[in-house]
């Protein structure tokens, strides 16, 4: 009888989290900028990328499968933190922690909503970077998305810790250069970490953007998926289940 | 008569201030009561501590049997805050679907709901195009889909056409009748009559409880704007003497 009931309320959870996943997609599909911003964007700037350096190749070759993990983490971090401010601003997240959804089934919904969006974006700039732009083949398509869709979920996570300290979209959007623009400057994109002074490299081991930018060079360097991709893998998924569940932290039901 | 909230000794202070001052209250089971008051006098307060929103600083609340909290009055209450809390980009029946989906209620409850706050012709509508009134409306609707046995309703007909205004309290009254527990905020006074049963509330305090006719009787006062003036008077002339 107990275990029934247990079984019940894990089943409730997961019907939660699907039915707030699919809430969140209807709202996403209805709002036609953030979708161009998430899936068109990274598209064109690939296709940008490899006009600018159309004289050097091996530049390309070299920024083009970075900027396939720097994508999912900027939009995700962008979408997620102005969705969240907007949960909490219009009191609309106030009222679901009244609901019998838990914390866990509402940021897995969102999770589940955004890595969706991102999976979707992966497989497009990939499709555009390996078909139309002349990237050289990863060892593994598969572990690429896969990669790109765990890169996202980080930036989702961010976002949504990042949303609890930001009243208003704009300030969330003011985070960007705070808790974006110092990863995407150390991650490797510029100059490869090896090749960064010491203290520079140190810092970027900090910071989780930088294995998944590993992740995706190594990847597209070799014939078969490297132990090191799987670490670095291994790391960003890390990190961004961590920042998840900080992130459910701050979401708080009873006020002071 | 059974209380479906039981509060004693609730006292709320928000960054510092006092909100609610040793509040003592019973609210009748299956029936409409009336949380009447102007504007910051506690109203939103009290309701989010009934709801579990509001932290209190001392006292004791029971809802439904339960503490105050309690994770199982989750899937009993509905809650319509005062400023809309519904998704500008669904649309007015989207709303309502999530909120219906989250207490395992189905299309029913939906179309029910959307006939109940008036919104049927307007359910494909998005809700961000609507006007604020309409808007509440939604609002108002997230709440009943849940098909809650306590419903706290936070100034739900503020702003409203007096002809759907009338139809609402007609709605609150029929489901108090089916075995809901509805409390009702409202400021404005003439709405008093509606309720069966009426909580004055002034300055975080409880002024007077009791029946619309019996509040009358009392006071000797012909309209509730009346019968509020002279309570608070009184309780002036008292503190005076």
């Amino acid at each position: 009888m107990r275990a029934a009931r247990r079984v019940e309320s894990s089943m409730m959870s997961v019907r939660l989290t699907v039915t707030t996943a699919a809430r969140v997609l209807s709202q996403l599909r209805r709002d036609p900028r953030t979708l161009a911003l998430v899936l068109v964007a990274p598209c064109v700037l690939l296709w940008l990328f490899s006009e600018v350096f159309a004289a050097t190749p091996a530049v390309f070759q070299r920024v083009a499968p970075v900027m396939l993990g720097v994508f999912p983490f900027i939009t995700m971090f962008l979408v997620t933190s102005v969705a969240m401010v907007r949960e909490r601003t219009s009191g609309t997240l106030e009222r679901l922690l009244t609901t019998p959804i838990g914390k866990a089934d509402l940021v897995l919904g969102y999770g589940l909503a955004f890595g969706a969006l991102a999976l979707l974006q992966a497989v497009l700039a990939t499709t555009v970077s390996l078909g139309l732009l002349g990237l050289r083949e990863p060892a593994s398509i598969l572990v690429l998305v896969l990669l790109a869709v765990a890169t996202a979920v980080l930036g989702s996570a961010l976002g949504l810790g990042v949303s609890a300290l930001a009243t208003t979209e704009f300030q969330a959007v003011q985070f960007m250069p705070a808790v974006v623009a110092p990863q995407i400057l150390l991650c490797g994109l510029f100059t490869p970490t090896e090749m960064m002074a010491g203290w520079l490299d140190a810092l970027s081991r900090a910071m989780p953007l930088r294995y998944a930018a590993q992740g995706m060079t190594e990847l597209t360097g070799a014939a078969t998926v490297p132990v090191a991709v799987w670490t670095n893998l291994a790391v960003v998924a890390a990190i961004a289940v961590g920042a998840l569940v900080l992130g459910a932290a701050t979401l708080r039901r009873r006020t002071a | 008569m059974a209380s479906a909230i039981s509060i004693s000794g609730l006292v709320v202070r928000r960054s510092g201030h006092p909100v609610l001052h040793g509040i003592d209250l019973e609210v009748a089971a299956n029936a409409v009561t009336g949380l009447l008051g102007p504007s910051g006098s506690g109203k939103t307060t009290l309701l989010r501590t009934v709801v579990g929103l509001q932290r209190s600083d001392a006292g004791a609340v029971q809802v439904l049997g339960r503490p105050v909290g309690h994770a199982r009055l989750r899937s009993e209450i509905g809650y319509m805050t005062q400023e809309p809390s519904v998704y500008g980009d669904l649309t007015v029946a989207g709303n309502l679907r999530y909120h219906a989906a989250l207490h395992r209620r189905g299309r029913r409850a939906v179309d029910d709901g959307l006939d109940a706050v008036g919104l049927t012709a307007l359910a494909s509508r998005t809700v961000a195009t609507l006007s604020n009134g309409e808007r509440s409306r939604v609002s108002l609707g997230c709440a009943l889909v849940a098909g809650p046995r306590l419903l706290l309703l936070d100034e739900p007909t503020v702003g409203l056409d007096p002809v759907l205004r009338r139809d609402l309290w007609e709605l609150f009254r029929t489901l108090a009748r089916d075995g809901v527990t509805l409390l009702v905020s409202s400021h404005v006074m003439d709405e008093a009559d509606r309720c069966e049963h009426l909580v004055l509330l002034r300055e975080g305090r409880v002024v007077a409880t009791g029946t619309p006719a019996g509040l009358r009787a009392t006071t000797g006062a012909a309209t509730m704007e009346q019968v509020f003036l002279r309570l608070v008077e009184g309780a002036h002339e008292e503190v005076a003497q």
